[in-house]
């Protein structure tokens, strides 16, 4: 393990910590394959947060769940550190969950209802043999402090907290085994209007103050932009477009991308803009469309978008757009 | 789990259980019925055997409290000395079943690979009527105490076996069994502290089920002739014995009989009890 990490450390100040290249991942179910995943590659630098955004079915959640192996990935590789977490044995993979952790959208499933606020991040510690006997109750305390919780709550059950506290524990469990890499996997999205802002601040503070990286999945586009460096945009397991954020919100190159944009609200009444609204529902992945996978329901769409999967092109610094008519579109689009 | 004694002034385990009536109820009734039969020999006015051609049928009185059998023996003396095997039965083939379906269940639910053999395994038997297994197991292995329990721990084993299976099937694909194996938490720990924690209160309910299944079902067996020799009193044998009598000597069955109904009446009064206690969700502990 350290003979691998130590040409990786050596570029430490280039090389991206995680590289997803080419990922897959393909359910088998009766009614046949269903890709939920195809192709998907994506860089998170060091410290950054990198959004990836889609409807349900787009497949960003498989993409979280197979880079921490939680679910096993059928293809490609996500190279950690220099090291390809998907070729590593069950035992190996052992050592890097403790660099990289996941919080989950459901705050109330994803913590054990049997167990003590105490048990469920003493765990995480007690995995790892972080601390023991004095210094876990103490390095306990410290961490439901850091998350704006009391150190008294580490005595009580998870149903005596509310959603948005309960996600704060779960905040606190990825924590404790201090991470290099967090999956946020749509943190705020079960939680109320109210208690979104709260949470989200508090994710930041903490990337902030202790250097994280993190990949942030999300259906909603303000959250993005108000959190993230880079951004990849999934439709249907496949990356439409991707790059620096506020590239990408300002200048939108994919007609996917266009809709979702004019889809998301903007907090100011005399704002006009175009909305495109989108026919139909996204296909079924069991069946997907030959060709570019969002031709059925682009407003743009020609002939030449069914017979071939549009090649993924960089058309500025670290943007790039899988749409073979991108060039003229923006020409036309001004 | 331990019952800690906290500075923060948290009620202990034992206030816990005192706010419960029905709990005390049962236990209070359970601990009696135990004791009653661990020192039968102590508090039995008669020996259980003794026979007494003159006293045959006699009705209870201040002299035999309960009565007395066909053969004069006292019904009584009978009743509480029955109760240390009843009880030993009920206790060890619940015991078994336990350590067998909750193994299996988890297997099955866990290690797909494992399911497919298991679940039919556990759908065969329970297709099989549960008197006829445990007399084929019985006939098979000999009749003896121990082949009783054993047989009755293999009979009521699936019936665990399944329901744990069901509902690790479930609580394995949640996000707090995912958040132990991103943590990397060893499988064997996710299968106790985050799976069979949570399936704590099913298991009670359906052990204290199989408690009184067993008992009866040793009843049936033992009246059947391939139970405990019949010299041995257990509740179901005596209710068996007595019942070619119930129109002239209905106690020869009424007082086993109310053994065997304040015995499964309060362990279910404890099974739900702890049920309620184990659940942090229902239990009123501010």
């Amino acid at each position: 393990m350290t003979a691998a990490s130590t040409p990786a450390q050596a570029g430490k100040t280039e090389a991206p910590l995680l590289s997803v290249r080419n990922l897959q991942k393909v359910f088998p179910t009766r009614g046949g394959e269903v890709r939920a995943v195809s192709d998907v590659s994506f860089e998170v630098g060091r410290g950054s947060i990198v959004g990836i955004v889609g409807e349900s079915g787009s497949g960003k959640t498989t993409v979280g769940r197979c880079i921490l192996r939680l679910v096993e990935p059928s293809g490609g590789e996500a190279v950690f550190d220099g090291v390809d977490l998907f070729g590593l044995s069950e035992k190996a993979l052992r050592g890097y969950r403790r660099r990289l952790q996941i919080i989950f959208q459901d705050p109330y499933s994803s913590l054990n209802p049997r167990m003590r606020v105490g048990e469920i991040i003493g765990e995480a510690i007690d995995t790892h043999r972080l601390a023991r006997g004095k210094a876990r109750e103490a390095r306990i305390a410290e961490l439901l402090g850091r998350v704006g919780l009391n150190p008294d709550h580490a005595r009580r059950y998870p149903h005596e907290f509310s959603g948005g506290q309960r996600q704060r524990i779960g905040i606190a469990r990825a924590l404790a085994v201090e991470p290099e890499l967090i999956i946020a996997d749509e943190p705020v999205s079960a939680l109320d209007v109210s208690v979104q802002a709260q949470v989200l601040n508090l994710i930041q503070e903490l990337q902030r103050e202790l250097g994280l990286t993190m990949v942030f999945i999300s259906h909603d586009l303000s959250v993005v932009e108000y959190l993230c460096d880079d951004i990849v945009v999934l439709y249907l397991g496949r990356i439409m477009e991707k790059g620096p954020a506020q590239e990408v919100y300002a200048n939108p190159r994919h007609p996917y991308t266009k809709v979702l944009l004019s889809a998301a609200p903007v907090p100011d009444p005399g704002a006009k803009r175009e909305r495109v609204i989108l026919k139909g529902d996204i296909p079924s992945p069991l069946n997907p469309p030959s060709g570019c996978v969002f031709r059925t329901r682009c407003p743009h769409v020609i002939e030449a978008c069914a017979s071939a999967i549009p090649p993924i092109e960089e058309v500025g610094p670290g943007h790039s757009v899988a749409c073979i008519r991108q060039k003229e579109l923006a020409g036309a689009a001004g | 789990m331990a019952a800690p004694a906290s500075p923060a002034g948290r009620p202990r385990l034992a206030s816990l259980i005192l706010q419960r009536k029905t709990l005390v109820i049962g236990l209070i009734v359970l601990t009696v019925i135990a004791l009653l039969a661990i020192l039968a020999p102590l508090i039995a006015p008669y020996s259980p055997s003794r026979l007494s051609v003159v006293n045959r049928l006699k009705a209870p009185s201040e002299r035999w409290f309960f009565g007395t059998d066909e053969f004069g023996r006292d019904v009584f003396s009978r009743t509480i000395y029955a109760g240390q095997l009843s009880l030993l039965v009920g206790a060890a083939a619940t015991a078994l079943a336990a350590v067998l379906g909750i193994t299996l269940g988890l297997m099955a639910g866990f290690f797909r690979r494992f399911d497919g053999v298991i679940a039919r395994i556990i759908d065969a038997m329970m297709a099989f009527p549960d008197i006829l297994l445990a007399i084929s197991l019985v006939a098979a292995l000999g009749p003896s105490l121990a082949t009783v329990i054993v047989a009755l721990g293999i009979v009521y084993a699936p019936r665990l076996a399944r329901i744990v299976r069901a509902s690790t099937l479930i609580i394995r694909e949640l996000p707090y069994v995912e958040a132990a194996r991103a943590l990397g938490v060893p499988t064997w720990r996710i299968m106790t502290r985050h799976v069979l924690r949570n399936l704590v209160s099913p298991i009670l309910v359906q052990a204290s089920f199989i408690f009184a299944y067993a008992m009866l079902a040793e009843a049936s067996l033992s009246f059947l002739g391939v139970g405990v020799s019949p010299e041995i009193p257990t509740w179901g044998t005596m209710i068996a014995g007595g019942r070619q009598y119930i129109g002239q000597a209905d106690w020869m069955m009424l007082f086993p009989g109310a053994a065997i109904v304040l015995t499964v009446l309060s362990l279910q009064l404890v099974g739900d009890g702890l049920r309620d206690l184990l659940d942090p969700r229902l239990r009123k502990d501010l």
